[in-house]
């Protein structure tokens, strides 16, 4: 079985955002970038399918320059067998999806897993544009999978207000969020094999931008905390009140 | 020329989110001269098709699959497809809910639109369809602009107003019998039916973390959100530990929710947590640790034992809500 796990090469949640003055870019000084965590979910999950005993080869890919692959080198010590990079700035959803699906057409992967969105851009639409490229089936916000064979597999997803259990056909993209996996730490073994593994850098497809990104601002800033005594709580739901917040 | 809505629905109602879309829909309508059109699928209230007409629908499509055969998003992707293609819609609007964010790319990839995801701005239709939309998990602002001709937007739950401005509308209905669902995904069982208030689309959330010291003391919070009408919501250790379910879990990797109230109690305000309630338009923190982070973002706040805090707001609640 083939499973390709993409991964976004993103801004350690706990940063400090900062754009560049003008606002074009993000200010990349001293911002650790981490593999985004709801694709270390699908990268997790494929893992454990191989645990369970499956035969099962795990590629890892990520759109983007040079920068990302400290990303990939890491997603292989945790247990991808084999990575790619697709040597471009991943410039919108669109852009990327229709590279992967370029890359992936033909390649008889039976499985393709994504995060439910990335923490960056935080888009949710690379999984779905992924699948309608290629043709398959998608199963958005996925909280749990098993294979039943080569062919079928059972899944929990996440719906408007509750969960759901789904059944689908292989091959399929899954969009993963909690639950499906739990996150794991590669030890020094893994390091030491993820250097040797194979690192694939391929040409981009010939493929024009569906968005250009104008500026980065800031929220506007909170106004200062209105504090109340302990024993005034009674003021705060006035006020609340009066602001028509209740 | 049209923009094309799609009105969501559940339990035969729609979605409060819908109206939210809808009236952004209509405001994009009006800024290109055009006229909104919207789409429902599946089983809703005839009553509910027509109150589209007074948030400036004026042609509602109401397509009834062959009840027969299941279906699932992909089908509901080619149902939208096609009427866009039809009315040479320039705009595909949703609501960027579960199904918005399952149905919405599909109908991006086919219509070969820009994809315009948690919009929170009217976009500009003389100017690139510039729009505003938020990223880094709300710390940042991101302007976008395209060259493309047809753009598909999903707009961020609780980011725009809702505007009746009615016009006359029509329902046409239309039948529809899928040939093909082998993209389809289709629903076996629902676990949890959605009970109460949804997290995404309530106006007011009561959420509470550790300082609650354990299960059994949530009857307060239950209280007080049912007093507000309000969803409860709680911090990640506390669903780890098993406290709450997994469901009501808000943060960077729980829910993400914007509600026009979130009142946080005995939550320190971790950054994950943070990432997931900080677009929250009034937020109100009640801790005993003055130096809590969540106080840092926060409009109104208590520094005080939750355990006598919380009872004053209950009394507090009941009186506001009886003199009203």
């Amino acid at each position: 079985m083939k499973i390709l796990v993409c991964v976004s090469h993103v801004p350690d949640t706990t940063t400090k955002i900062q754009f560049e003055s003008d606002g074009s870019a993000l200010n990349k000084t001293g911002v650790t970038f981490v593999i985004n965590p709801y694709d270390e979910f699908g990268l997790s999950r494929a893992i454990g399918f191989k645990e369970e005993g499956k035969s099962v080869n795990i590629t890892v890919l990520c759109v983007g320059g040079p920068e990302v692959e400290p990303t990939l080198r890491k997603a292989l010590a945790i247990g991808a067998d084999d990575a790619v990079r697709i040597n471009t700035q991943a410039n919108d959803p669109a852009y990327v999806a229709a590279q992967i699906a370029s890359y992936a057409e033909g390649k008889e992967f039976d499985l393709i897993f994504t995060g439910k969105e990335s923490i960056d851009y935080n888009g949710s639409t690379v999984p779905g544009m992924l699948a309608e490229h290629l043709l398959w089936p998608f199963v958005s916000f996925a909280t749990k999978m098993d294979l039943q064979d080569e062919e079928r597999a059972v899944l929990h997803r996440e719906v408007d207000g509750g969960e759901e259990v789904v059944e689908t056909s292989l091959p399929v993209v899954v969009s993963c969020q909690k639950g499906i996996a739990e996150w794991r730490i590669p030890n020094m073994r893994g390091i030491m094999a993820a250097r040797k593994k194979p690192l694939a850098v391929v040409s981009p497809a010939e493929i024009t931008p569906y968005f250009q990104t104008v500026r980065y601002n800031y929220p506007p800033p909170k106004g200062e905390c209105v504090y109340f005594e302990p024993d005034q709580a009674g003021k705060l739901i006035e006020t609340l009140a009066q602001k028509g917040l209740i | 020329m049209s923009i094309l809505l799609f009105a969501e629905h559940a339990q035969g109602k729609l979605k409060k989110s819908t109206l939210e879309a809808a009236t952004y829909a209509n405001d994009l309508a009006q800024k290109m001269s055009t006229t909104l059109c919207a789409v429902a699928i599946g089983q809703i209230e005839e009553s509910e098709l027509e109150k589209l007409g007074k948030y400036g629908v004026s042609r509602v499509y109401a397509v009834r699959p062959d009840a027969s055969k299941p279906y699932g998003h992909a089908s509901e992707a080619v149902i939208i497809t096609n009427l866009a293609k039809e009315l040479d819609a320039p705009v595909v609007v949703f609501s960027q809910t579960y199904s918005g964010r399952a149905i919405a790319p599909r109908v991006t990839a086919k219509l070969e639109a820009a994809p315009y995801s948690g919009v929170t701005s009217l976009a500009d239709p003389a100017n690139g369809f510039e729009v505003e939309r938020m990223a880094f998990s709300s710390k940042g602002i991101q302007t976008i602009r395209t060259d493309k001709d047809k753009v598909v937007i999903t707009v961020k739950t609780n980011s725009y107003h809702i505007e009746e401005q009615p016009v006359s509308c029509e329902i046409e209905e239309k039948s529809f019998s899928p040939s093909d669902t082998s993209l389809d995904t289709i629903a076996k069982e629902l676990l949890k039916a959605g009970e109460g208030i949804s997290l995404t689309e309530a106006d007011i959330v009561v959420s509470a973390g550790r300082g609650m010291k354990g299960p059994e003391n949530w009857g307060m919070i239950e209280e007080l959100a049912s007093l507000l009408g309000a969803a409860t919501a709680c911090s990640k250790p506390v669903a780890d530990m098993g406290w709450r379910p997994h469901h009501e879990h808000v943060g960077q990797t729980g829910i993400q929710i914007a509600p026009n109230l979130y009142i946080a109690i005995g939550i320190s305000g971790a950054i994950q947590h943070l990432a997931g309630v900080s677009s929250s338009k009034n937020i109100v923190v009640i801790n005993k640790d003055p130096e809590a982070p969540f106080f840092k973002v926060a409009d109104y706040g208590i520094v005080g034992d939750l355990f006598e805090v919380v009872p004053q707001l209950i009394e507090a609640v009941k009186k506001v809500k009886v003199a009203s």
